[in-house]
């Protein structure tokens, strides 16, 4: 065993360090920093670097377009990526339905829809959760059936992601209504511009529109848009929601968010010291240190056992619930460090403002990112599920 | 950077693992520790002469295997799973680790004794009211031109009725809590002026309360390094400490759910409860976060002293906490039947309730971090 990167991992690492110095979109700097609500184009400006760059999806396999990098190159590419605070990629395509796609689907499916998620032509939504099927994913109701060559697809989505923006969709649907729940499912994929779809936004506690319902009334999907066998879906839904908890530890931006936390408290004054030194606030900080150290080593351990030819499996439901904890409770302790400041609501300058802002600048976004995070424990399976995740597939109880 | 082990690494837990289930079964340990010895000496023999195993954290130059940090992990990760006895951590890491960092002609004199199973040795370190600073020594050694002359008053020292040699810190100058003046000493067990009171602890180990009457000893005794090689070898036993503690949380885990598979109430195994199994989810979820930090903490014991102690005392604080909360949720998903003698767990909880405040407890290492990089 050895922690010490080796000369190559060095040399990679310069060059990523390199790479996003000279190449991460000027517009886009500190914006995540600073806690702004991000564009489509921001999301894209990124992305479609480094798409150009061959770098956008390093976890794919070599002949869908990934790097072929070590389990090693991709944890110093996502700690160099946090560390430059660059924005987080969406998601939905390519660490997602990508993978479902390479996975399960038909060579025109990969041969379609592949490139234009690398390229981000299209733009990927989840079509998962329902009004009565939250946790429940399995109890789903909208349903789709077989008319000739195509579905008729009728039904109701919620918390679909950024589906504002969505070229395209990935849902879950009931196939056949007399199976056993998880046994009439199927996978499709969805052209959110087809007649009878309606994107509704919901607002969430942050004021962010983030969030979305989706109602299908008679939307006609062909038949060659099913990924996998007809009700074969939960599979594919099961992969993905192991592959959705790899990353979800977020560790890397999480070092990153207390990294700002020592900064703030280090300047923010409480009298006439600064807040890192009240005794109270220093031990929370150190206490979410430890906690997320011990995350990081279980995550390398993980991507070892990964390396070793161990794919990930329910114990990623670990990673999720430690990994979606630190996150929140890096967002109390910016409330916290806040103290007054974070009740004003300011939603940032608008064109030709020339307003200040009240209080201290980073504070504005304190309490709605606080309010934004508790989706962390939530989303993804909630921590809860998570645990009876563990309790089955793991504990065997 | 690479986080897989070796093949020998392997072989030596294998080997381990094996030797120790065919020994370490609850009833003989049961039977050792209440013997009037309080363990088996013929286990001892067995690891180092028999198997070899002693040699593996040390350099070849010794006649070791040229292994490490990372072997004594793995020893003591086995050792944690039998809730052993042997004095691994207090003469293979600790005192063997002491004479690594000092080398010279003691260290080549010593370390193949050890290897042996012949030396086993104690660490007379703390004292009635110094709790975790390791610079508070009150114990005195006076140069009385030949050697120094011991004299003073240690507490609680772990596996001492077993050893032939002492390693004991003492104060050649400065006062009680000063970092400058105390020192290292390796000394004969049965020394003339050396009285003990021997007990046995709430863990099942042996100790006692060591006097220190004018104890006469060589100048060659003395093992330079100071407080800085003190502090190391804290470290690299808070470690070993936190290895077996690996060893254990992966025992209270596994004992609890394989018997909520077998107890039933309301005519159902209480496995089946949801409350029980998100309790249990939880337990796995901290015993795998007790395993990272043994390993992060083990991995960066090589660093400036610094970053070695603040990982060290991450590592502790974290082990601790999380060793409180598997420990006393298997009592308690037990009932009671943990609260009796009767069943392992209850034995391994009275380990690792030990465990947690050795070599420091969750608040003393959180201190340490903080002071070291959390600077104002």
């Amino acid at each position: 065993m050895d922690l010490e990167f080796s000369p190559e991992e060095i040399a990679f690492r310069d060059e990523v360090r390199t790479f996003i110095a000279e190449n991460y979109p000027r517009q886009l700097r500190g914006k995540q920093d600073e806690g702004d609500e991000l564009t489509k184009e921001d999301f894209l400006s990124w992305h479609r670097v480094l798409h150009a760059k061959g770098w956008v999806a390093p976890a794919w396999p070599v002949e869908y377009g990934g790097t072929g990098w070590t389990v090693t190159q991709r944890f110093i590419f996502s700690e160099e990526t946090a560390r430059a605070d660059c924005i987080r990629l969406m998601p939905f395509g390519l660490t997602m339905v990508g993978p479902v796609i390479y996975t399960f689907g038909t060579p025109a499916q990969k041969a379609h829809f592949l490139p234009r998620i690398l390229s981000g032509a299209d733009w990927w939504c989840q079509g998962y959760s329902e009004p009565g099927s939250g946790s429940d994913l399995a109890s789903l109701r909208t349903k789709a059936e077989r008319d000739g060559d195509h579905y008729v697809v009728n039904g109701q989505k919620t918390w679909t992601t950024m589906a504002q923006h969505a070229d395209w969709g990935f849902f879950l649907v009931r196939t056949d209504p007399d199976a056993k729940m998880q046994e009439g499912i199927s996978f499709l994929l969805i052209d959110m511009k087809t007649p009878g779809i309606e994107v509704r936004p919901i607002i969430t506690l942050g004021g962010e529109h983030e969030v979305n319902e989706v109602f299908l009334d008679n939307v006609k999907v062909p038949l060659e848009n099913r990924v996998h066998e007809e009700n074969k879906g939960w599979t594919c839904a099961k992969f993905l929601l192991a592959h959705e908890r790899v990353g979800i530890a977020g560790v890397a931006s999480s070092k990153r968010g207390i990294e700002r936390i020592r900064q703030i408290a280090a300047t923010e004054l409480d009298g006439d010291k600064p807040l890192l030194a009240n005794p109270f606030y220093r031990r929370k900080v150190a206490e979410l240190e430890m906690d997320l150290t011990a995350l990081e080593f279980t995550e390398l351990r993980t991507l070892a056992g990964e390396a070793a030819g161990k794919g990930p499996g329910p114990e990623s439901s670990v990673l999720k619930i430690k990994g979606s904890e630190i996150q929140q409770r890096l967002t109390e302790l910016a409330l916290e460090a806040a103290g007054h400041y974070g009740a004003p609501y300011f939603r940032g300058f608008g064109e030709g403002d020339n307003e200040h802002p009240i209080g201290p600048e980073w504070a504005n976004r304190t309490a709605p990112s606080y309010y934004n995070m508790r989706k962390t424990t939530i989303y993804g399976g909630s921590n809860e599920i998570q645990r009876n995740i563990i309790a089955k597939m793991v504990l065997g109880l | 950077m690479d986080l897989s082990y070796t093949e020998t690494q392997d072989m030596l837990r294998d080997t381990t693992a094996r030797f120790l289930a065919d020994t370490y079964g609850f009833e003989a340990r049961q039977k050792m520790i209440a013997s009037t010895e309080g363990r088996d000496p013929g286990v001892w023999r067995a690891l180092a002469s028999e198997l070899g195993l002693t040699s593996a954290p040390f350099a070849e130059e010794y006649g070791g295997m040229g292994g490490g940090a990372l072997e004594n992990l793995i020893m003591m990760e086995e050792l944690g799973k039998v809730i052993a006895v042997e004095p691994w951590l207090q003469t293979v890491v600790i005192g063997g680790g002491t004479l690594q960092a000092v080398g010279g002609s003691v260290a080549a004199e010593v370390i193949p004794q050890i290897i042996a199973g012949d030396c086993t040795i104690a660490w007379a370190y703390a004292e009635p009211t110094g709790r975790y600073d390791l610079a508070h020594v009150s114990t005195t050694a006076k140069s009385d031109g030949a050697g120094y002359v011991l004299s003073g008053h240690k507490a609680v020292v772990y596996a001492a009725p077993w050893a032939s040699h002492l390693l004991v810190t003492a104060r050649t100058g400065g006062s009680t809590r000063e970092r400058s003046g105390v020192e290292l000493f390796l000394i004969d067990a049965k020394a003339a002026g050396i009285t003990r009171r021997d007990y046995p602890t709430v863990d099942g180990f042996r100790a006692s309360e060591i006097y220190f009457e004018n104890v006469a000893v060589a100048a060659e005794a003395l093992l330079p390094g100071g407080i800085d090689l003190i502090e190391r070898i804290a470290d690299e036993a808070t470690m070993g400490l936190c290895a077996e503690a690996t060893g254990i949380a992966r025992k209270l885990l596994d004992g609890t759910v394989e018997y909520t598979k077998q107890r039933k109430q309301f005519g159902q195994p209480i496995g089946k409860f949801q409350a029980l199994q998100h309790r249990m989810a939880d337990m796995l979820v901290e015993a795998e976060q007790i395993a990272s930090m043994a390993l992060m903490g083990t991995l960066k014991l090589d660093l400036p002293a610094a970053e070695r102690k603040a990982a060290v005392s991450l590592a502790k604080a974290k082990v601790a906490r999380s060793l409180k909360f598997v420990g006393q949720s298997a009592v308690q998903t037990h009932g009671g039947i943990g609260i009796t003698m009767e069943l392992a767990i209850g034995h391994y909880f009275k380990r690792s309730t030990m465990i947690e405040n050795q070599f420091g407890s969750a608040d003393h290492h959180l201190e340490r971090y903080e002071t070291l990089t959390l600077p104002v």
